[in-house]
């Protein structure tokens, strides 16, 4: 599963109705499933925003709550102090996130450190993140920081609105991150990428340059994701340090791909419609049950996961690709 | 006959233990030379060093007349080297023929001109009806042919083949040098070669180089160099005079 294998007449029309669906998906579900889908669609998005660093140029980054973080309390302190909407605000919490991201990769790539040391450099910024933001008190402080909401507020120019609108803006986000997705992997710098992940010293020989496609991976997975933290200040009107940059959060963002697929197209997003209905689903059972234990849903939670990945190692969507024939398989022709 | 790559004085110490010592040699345009010499010999640090896998301490690389000293991999490909690696490395989860539109992207910025570059690279690989495999899936031979394939893809002016016959039975080692002496007479493509196959040597080379513990023992046509006392003694044993 390169990533490129063509899909299949069936399965074309499988993405339609699925497209389909979530489009009218508002009209016909009710407040509370829209929310659930709203979430689903966020981490579908974040989840493919990560795989461009990992599934496509193999850099295990398990800080993205950082990148989250930032796009999030960038866009909301312009807001709240500048009035500066999240439309115009969102390129300023890009270009901080990208800064944060190559900073992180210069001190990576310049040094040569690889795989999980890498990880663990992801880490510790999105610690100090988590930490130095509880002490500026400007956007808050431990204390957290609040957008204003009015009621019945509909200002699609500063992402005001109803449910319904949030779950459009998630909605064309998840669309536009998979499209982006499919024309950088199928572009020059898609296919140095993918060299550079499955061997990093042949892809040099090949002429590709290890640190500038790398840094451009992080660039474009940190940009992707800051936009998600943007989306996750407005939706929400709070951030707390603790959560947003949390290493809890940061897992959160990479299991959708890893259950769905890493470094496939549809795999995050598949992944997110996964979990987090299933998430939901054991709430809605252990209430139903009158189980009430703390901790229970995480376990049963954990242990879903476990089968997924002890079962499915390279995730369900190459698996259901394979079994429902949606892509073409190897000598099918392109 | 113009010289295409110049090696001069090349060192390299790896914790004292010097892999490669003052080891100079020419390859001249259009020519396949051969670099032997027993395990340990060095050869494939030599082949490192021009590849700018890490930089000499001592000695110089140049191309054409252009110092490549000191380059990063990437940009010895820039100028024209290209290379296969002892130990295959595929980039293994993508099919063949994407292994090869990578290689060709080194000089081509169009994905679809690179596909039809590659695609042609194949045809001459004889690995056409593999193109749609993933590259993790191929048999040895097969892969070393891949190998050979992402090089030549980079269009390169010298091929740096390092032992892509070892392994191969002797049928596959006969179809491998027919296409590199093919690439040679037909496009006047340069190779240095590093290789323990004699026979494939003794058909294809021009020249040989003979290096033992880091050191340039010989240097000559193949005939000569067989014959010299020293690369008998250190490397091709008495057997082989008989």
């Amino acid at each position: 599963m390169s990533g490129f294998s063509g899909i299949t007449g069936r399965g074309m029309v499988l993405l339609v109705l699925a497209a389909l669906g979530l489009a009218v998906a508002p009209f016909v579900a009710d407040r509370y499933l829209v929310s659930v889908l709203t979430t689903v669609l966020w981490f579908a998005y974040v989840g493919q925003a990560w795989n461009v660093m990992m599934g496509f140029s193999g850099l295990l980054s398990l800080g993205h709550a950082l990148y989250v973080g930032l796009g999030a309390y960038v866009s909301a302190a312009l807001f709240v102090h500048f009035g500066i909407g999240p439309w115009a605000g969102m390129v300023l919490a890009m270009l901080v996130a990208v800064v944060a991201g190559c900073i992180i990769g210069f001190l990576g790539f310049r040094f040569g450190v690889k795989g999980v040391h890498f990880a663990l450099l992801t880490i510790a910024f999105a610690e100090v993140a988590r930490i130095g933001f509880d002490h500026i008190t400007w956007v808050g402080g431990s204390g957290g920081f609040f957008l204003p909401v009015e009621a019945g507020a509909s200002d699609p120019l500063n992402l005001r609105g109803s449910p319904m609108l949030f779950y459009y803006v998630a909605l064309a986000l998840v669309v536009g991150a998979l499209l982006l997705s499919r024309v950088l992997l199928h572009s020059r710098l898609g296919y140095q990428w993918l060299a550079v992940r499955e061997e990093p010293d042949a892809a040099e020989a090949s002429g590709v340059d290890l640190f500038r496609a790398r840094m451009t991976a992080v660039a474009v997975s940190s940009a992707l994701t800051a936009l998600g933290g943007v989306f996750q200040a407005f939706y929400f009107n709070n951030l707390f340090p603790e959560q947003v940059f949390s290493m809890g959060r940061s897992i959160e963002i990479i299991l959708p791909a890893i259950v769905g697929g890493i470094g496939t197209l549809v795999g995050p997003i598949l992944g997110a419609f996964i979990l987090t209905p299933l998430g939901e689903a054991l709430t809605f059972l252990i209430e139903a049950g009158g189980l009430d234990l703390p901790g229970l849903k995480q376990l049963f939670y954990g242990a879903a996961l476990v089968v997924i990945v002890v079962f499915r190692p390279e995730g369900v969507w190459p698996w259901l690709a394979r079994r429902l024939r949606l892509v073409r398989q190897p000598g099918e022709g392109a | 006959m113009a010289a295409l790559l110049e090696v001069e004085g090349l060192s390299k110490r790896f914790r004292g233990l010097k892999a490669v010592s003052e080891v100079s040699f020419t390859v001249p345009e259009e020519r396949i030379l051969a670099l032997i010499g027993p395990n340990g010999a060095g050869k494939t640090t030599t082949f490192n060093l021009i590849a700018g896998v890490f930089p000499p301490d001592e000695g110089r690389v140049t191309l054409k007349g252009r110092n490549l000293t000191g380059l990063k991999p990437n940009q010895v490909c820039a100028a024209g080297i290209g290379r296969t690696f002892q130990i295959v490395k595929p980039f293994g989860q993508l099919t063949v023929e994407e292994n090869v539109v990578v290689g060709a992207l080194a000089r081509e910025r169009s994905v679809e001109t690179a596909r039809i570059q590659a695609r042609a690279v194949l045809e001459r690989l004889e690995l056409a009806d593999q193109a749609n495999r993933p590259a993790r899936s191929l048999t040895l031979p097969d892969r070393k042919r891949l190998e050979v394939a992402r090089a030549l893809a980079t269009r390169p002016t010298l091929l740096l083949l390092d032992e892509v016959l070892a392994g191969l039975r002797p049928t596959e080692v006969d179809r491998m040098v027919e296409v590199l002496r093919d690439l040679n007479r037909r496009e006047g493509l340069t190779i240095l070669m590093i290789e323990h196959v004699m026979r494939a040597v003794m058909a294809l080379s021009d020249r040989v180089v003979v290096l033992d513990h880091g050191e340039k023992i010989a240097d000559g046509v193949p005939a000569e160099v067989v014959a010299d006392p020293r690369v008998v003694e250190s490397y091709l044993g008495a057997e082989a005079l008989d």
